[in-house]
């Protein structure tokens, strides 16, 4: 598949140059772009084809009071900086007010601007979360922004593929996120770097949208350049009505487009990783990076479990930051917050299994726990199901649409040694704010952990269904 | 683009495997719209205890290597998120060429985007530098873009590999964009066909 979307996208291969590719579509925020806008300005160019582009604001936008100020005067620069210029440059911009605002990698699929086949690229790592309907998508820096803005293509050394293939069912209570931290604990989180992961198996193809967006968002977190799931009758039909997506017969046409893009089963790959998912639990991440996980039913690991003297070290360092002493068993954690949000697993199936969770029952007195969706449309879908009341009714905090604590550039972030289950990707060192500690976790792992306050297994649980 | 020929420095070691771009340039700096001013937050969250005070325990905070150019790392330096704020940080902190066993994909081509060279080296001789770095004062380096080629006048001497076009626009400081405009024929003949074969793009 992989092959296939490369070989119709490059443009020229120039002796002694990487190839060029061309880019279908180009998603922009605000952190990553103001100074590619400058850099175009600076050089008298113009974007080569705005209708390919989509600007919307999430990295620091805050997620309380909705409409309101935005108290950070730097945060307010950037956005304003972005508004200027999609309208400088005529990019489509959807803003704070806007109905369709949200991450976006959540409002690329939702709008139906992500289809399969296409190349998608944007200022952002977790652009691998398009991969999930079949397109390429991987994220870029700022020069390389500017690149695809002036000339709508990207000088790409054609990266290796790796399948990763997962083999058996999956076992009940457990979801896409523990796959997917099961295989880059498996993988190492540089186990993928120069290659482009296609996810296969049974238990891939009996994913939900949702799901398989879950796992190509972390491939990245194995150090994958990108990753991506064949398209199927699960992808067609999510498209299908979608805003930006084809209409009518051209939608019929487009689907026997798609199915081509399938992988032929005799497709050779550069590298394979099985993983067996009779095996799998629910995971908790214990360490400063998402290689370094358990499952729910095991314990921090031992110095002594490590043979490679640097992955002791690494670990060494990472139970140090989280204030963990090896040998604790993972439900013997005691949590002081909660995040249910991010590209990773804030989309309405993750609020939907969340909710289950906490229906008919309370955080734990000692828990601050945060709903935030990952869009507007998102978050307006989840009320329309009456969510937000289950979420409030237990205490849990409801908020808009936006990043927030996956990364605390807004005011949403954890004060130094609060620990917080969270459904997002990074449990690098500070990343949730200076001190905090993040263990990473599926939605309907992190509600319950709210409602116990510390981690517990929700296989044990009844969900009455 | 600032060219990149043959670069001798102070060596500086962090002697630590997956450097992530969030501890090389913590979010809360990544707000400025411009492309400078980065410099002084680098390894923010490590480099200062409370109130701007320098953690002495922080092996750049070591007056030994102050005005270090070149940073000697540990595996798959520059991991995680796309921001280019980390190169930038790196490059205003002073530093011009990175040695480490391997990098984040992301980092190394945000590198060289900004004049500054990525260099990999075999997890031994990464080794051999950064102890020697550790171990010995004034400790420099030299790193020859031309001969691809790291030495440290102490006996080291190890060849490293590097993308020809990314080695010629380093060598040359050549704009990026610049090159590519240089095939824009061949972009509007790209699309021309695709629209046509395509149809909804
Ligand atoms: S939710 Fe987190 S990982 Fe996703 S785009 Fe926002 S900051 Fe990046």
């Amino acid at each position: 598949m992989f092959q296939k979307i490369w070989d119709r996208h490059v443009v020229a291969e120039p002796e002694g140059q990487p190839p060029l590719l061309y880019i279908d579509l180009h998603l922009v925020h605000e952190v990553t772009s103001p100074q590619a806008f400058d850099g175009l300005r600076l050089a008298g160019r113009s974007v080569r084809r705005p209708e390919l582009t989509v600007a919307t604001v999430d990295h620091n936008v805050p997620t309380d009071l909705r409409p309101g100020p935005i108290t950070d005067a730097i945060a307010r620069n950037q956005i304003e900086a972005l508004r200027r210029n999609c309208e400088d440059f005529e990019v489509r911009l959807y803003d704070i007010e806007s109905p369709r605002q949200g991450i976006v990698h959540v409002i690329g699929p939702e709008l139906g601007y992500t289809q399969p086949g296409k190349t998608i690229v944007c200022g952002d790592s977790h652009t691998s979360t398009h991969g999930a309907f079949g397109a390429l998508a991987f994220g870029i820096g700022t020069s390389e922004v500017e690149h695809v803005l002036a000339t709508q293509t990207l000088r790409q050394q054609r990266p290796a593929t790796m399948e990763v293939r997962f083999e058996g069912e999956l076992p009940l209570g457990v979801s896409a996120k523990d796959m997917i931290l099961a295989a880059i604990g498996q993988m190492g989180v540089a186990g993928g770097v120069g290659h482009v992961l296609e996810y296969t198996g049974e238990s891939i193809r009996g994913l939900d949208m949702d799901g398989r967006m879950t796992v190509c968002n972390m491939s990245i977190e194995a150090g994958a350049r990108a990753g991506m799931i064949a398209p199927d009758e699960t992808t067609f039909e999510w498209l299908e009505g979608r805003p930006f997506s084809p209409k009518g017969g051209e939608f019929q046409e487009a689907v026997n487009v798609w199915r081509g893009l399938s992988t032929d089963c005799d497709a050779e790959f550069d590298a394979e990783v099985e993983i067996d998912c009779a095996a799998l639990e629910p995971y908790v991440s214990w360490g400063t990076n998402p290689g370094q996980s358990s499952k729910i039913t095991g314990s921090v690991p031992e110095l002594s479990d490590f043979e490679d003297a640097a992955d002791q070290e690494n670990a060494a360092r990472a139970l140090e930051y989280m204030g963990l002493v090896g040998g604790t068993p993972m439900q013997e954690i005691v949590i002081d917050r909660v995040f249910i949000g991010s590209c990773t697993n804030a989309r309405l199936e993750d609020l939907r299994s969340a909710a289950r969770v906490v229906r008919g029952r309370r955080a734990a007195p000692n828990v601050r726990a945060m709903v935030v969706p990952g869009s507007t449309a998102v978050k307006l879908q989840a009320e329309r199901e009456g969510l937000d009341e289950v979420f409030k009714d237990a205490g849990f905090e409801w908020r808009e649409a936006g990043c927030s604590m996956c990364l605390g550039m807004n005011p949403d972030i954890l004060a130094p040694g609060e620990r917080c289950a969270s459904t997002s990707n990074r449990n690098f060192e500070g990343r949730q704010g200076k001190g905090g500690r993040t263990h990473l976790l599926s939605p309907a792992m992190a509600a319950a952990a709210g409602v116990a306050g510390r981690f517990v297994d929700i296989r044990d649980w009844d969900l009455g269904d | 683009m600032e060219p990149f020929v043959k670069l001798t420095g102070l060596a500086a070691p962090l002697d630590r495997a997956n450097v992530d771009t969030d501890q090389i340039i913590p979010k809360q700096f990544l707000k400025r719209i411009e492309r400078t001013g980065f410099g002084e937050f680098a390894f923010f969250d490590w480099r200062y205890l409370e109130e701007g005070v320098p953690d002495p325990s922080f092996t750049l905070n070591d007056e030994r290597y102050r005005g270090a150019s070149i940073l000697i790392a540990g595996r798959n330096f520059g991991s995680g998120s796309s921001r280019e704020h980390a190169p930038w940080a790196l490059g205003e902190y002073g530093f011009r060429a990175i040695i480490a066993p391997s990098f984040g994909d992301i980092f190394r081509n945000n590198c060289m985007q900004n004049g500054m060279l990525p260099v990999e080296l075999s997890a031994v001789e990464v080794d051999r530098l950064m102890a020697r770095a550790l171990r010995e004062d004034g400790y420099r380096v030299t790193v020859d873009l031309e001969s691809q080629t790291v030495t440290d006048g102490w006996g080291f001497c190890a060849r490293f590999e590097i993308d020809p076009y990314r080695r010629d626009s380093l060598l040359q400081g050549l704009d990026d964009i610049g090159r590519t405009l240089e095939l824009e024929e061949a972009i509007d003949r790209f699309e021309a066909g695709f629209l046509a074969s395509t149809g909804s793009y």
